[in-house]
């Protein structure tokens, strides 16, 4: 059993579908028991960093993600639940993150050339910088996936495992250990993205 | 590199996809759940639904069939159509929706971006516009392009971005239907007065039509179109190839 945390920060229907579409068994929820026995934990998350890191710690909901992964089960963010396992966010301020993965989230605009648009919108491809993670076994280096973002990792290239192109090397996956992050949307990326999260599911 | 995004879109009315010819004379062409199945494995990059129902049993009809395509397909969903207030976003965000657009509802309350952007942030935010020449301006066109609302066309667009739309969705009436390309002078204006990415809709009849619009304007993000490919005069996995061999980057 999968559990998706659900702490009150977007739409989960569209996560919990593409799970469902893998036949991968999920639960919704923000019960920390529930998360505790599950076998692994997807972290979502849509909206600002600060609002979704406040809900998590009200919820008490970041002790246990923290203590689950440092015990080795297996753990992926997504989008914003990837920039969640980061030390620190800039955006709109400095707030801490779960310190699960090593470096910082940043503006694009500091990353990338002034006429680039932003949020970085579309299929933009990976490009494997660990092609041994785990959750790429299903899929090629070049493979498009769905990104949708304005905030992006930095200074994480110990951890990064993808990277995509735009303008500048951005942030894509990252690894460490049994944590994985996503900043694309695996749920919104056609065949490749169900096999990313294939990937991540089985053993 | 960002790819260029074939996008198809679906007019539903009472649970069924229709295209209008110069948004006058409906035709029934297929399910929305098949089309949107047939599309999303046949290579479109996204797909923008429409609601055009009338009444609150179209609407409702629409957010079941919604959820129902939102279970199959997994490839961003944009929703238009009867988006008048922020509890409208939530409706369609709730049954899997990524983006949700607006025309009228900001026509007649343009806070409705503000609101909507501050909730669901700018990404989620879609201004589409129904433009037409008059005089030789661009003025935006409300209710299915039926009314001139007088407002002129770029700095309306400029306006909505400011307020935090995240895209712009630019139909043409001019060419709508006419299959004789995209408005190249229109997508033009518009992608010279904003800094976010810009969907042109209205007037692509064959392959060629997108080959000139990526080629002409770099600065367009996507190609937008309903009966050519609902008729499957143009096939998605043709067009990208074809756009591929022209050195336009896609998604294959």
């Amino acid at each position: 059993m999968i559990a998706i945390v659900d702490y009150g920060v977007g739409n989960l229907f569209s996560l919990k579908s593409s799970f469902d579409a893998i036949g991968a068994e999920t639960i919704i929820t923000g019960d920390a028991d529930v998360i505790r026995k599950a076998d692994k934990i997807i972290l979502p998350g849509v909206g600002a960093f600060e609002d979704a890191i406040k809900k998590l710690r009200l919820t008490g909901l970041d002790k246990i993600i923290i203590k689950e992964a440092e015990n080795g089960k297996p753990l992926m963010g997504i989008c914003l639940g990837m920039q969640l396992l980061f030390d620190k966010s800039f955006e709109y301020g400095e707030y801490d993150g779960l310190g699960l993965i090593h470096g910082e989230i940043r503006s694009i605009s500091e990353v990338v050339p002034k006429d680039y648009k932003i949020p970085h919108i579309g299929w933009n491809a990976l490009n494997f910088t660990d092609k041994e993670c785990k959750i790429f076994r299903f899929i090629k280096n070049g493979d498009f996936v769905y990104f949708v973002h304005s905030y992006c990792g930095v200074d994480c290239r110990e951890n990064t495992v993808a990277t995509a192109e735009y303008g500048a090397s951005l942030t894509a996956a990252v690894a460490r250990g049994n944590i994985y992050g996503c900043q694309f949307h695996p749920e919104k990326s056609g065949a490749v993205g169900l096999n990313i999260l294939r990937g991540f599911c089985e053993d | 590199m960002i790819t260029k995004r074939i996008i198809p879109c679906l007019d539903v009315k009472n649970g069924r996809v229709v295209k209008g010819v110069n948004f006058l004379g409906l035709s029934d062409v297929s399910s929305p759940a098949e089309l949107a199945k047939f599309y999303s494995d046949n290579g479109a990059d996204e797909l923008v639904f429409y609601d055009i129902a009338a009444s609150s049993e179209g609407r409702a009809l629409f957010t079941d069939i919604l959820c129902e395509v939102a279970k199959t397909i997994f490839i961003p969903l944009t929703v238009g159509g009867g988006i008048n207030e922020v509890s409208d976003f939530d409706r369609v965000l709730k049954c899997g929706a990524d983006k949700v657009s607006v025309n009228s509802g900001a026509i007649r309350n343009p806070n409705l971006i503000y609101e909507a952007a501050k909730l669901y942030g700018d990404q989620c935010v879609v201004i589409s516009a129904d433009v037409k020449r008059v005089d030789g301006v661009f003025r935006v066109f409300a209710k299915g392009g039926r009314e001139n609302t007088g407002l002129e066309a770029i700095e309306w667009i400029k306006k909505c971005v400011g307020l935090g739309a995240g895209e712009v969705v630019l139909n043409s009436i001019d060419t709508d239907g006419v299959k004789n390309g995209f408005d190249l002078e229109m997508l033009d204006a518009v992608c010279n007065a904003v800094n976010v990415p810009v969907i042109a809709s209205g007037g692509a009849g064959c392959i060629d039509d997108f080959t000139n619009l990526f080629k002409t304007l770099p600065k367009v993000d996507a190609g937008l179109a309903a009966s050519i490919f609902h008729f499957g005069e143009v096939n998605i996995a043709d067009l990208k190839q074809t756009l591929k061999n022209e050195n336009i980057s896609v998604r294959i």
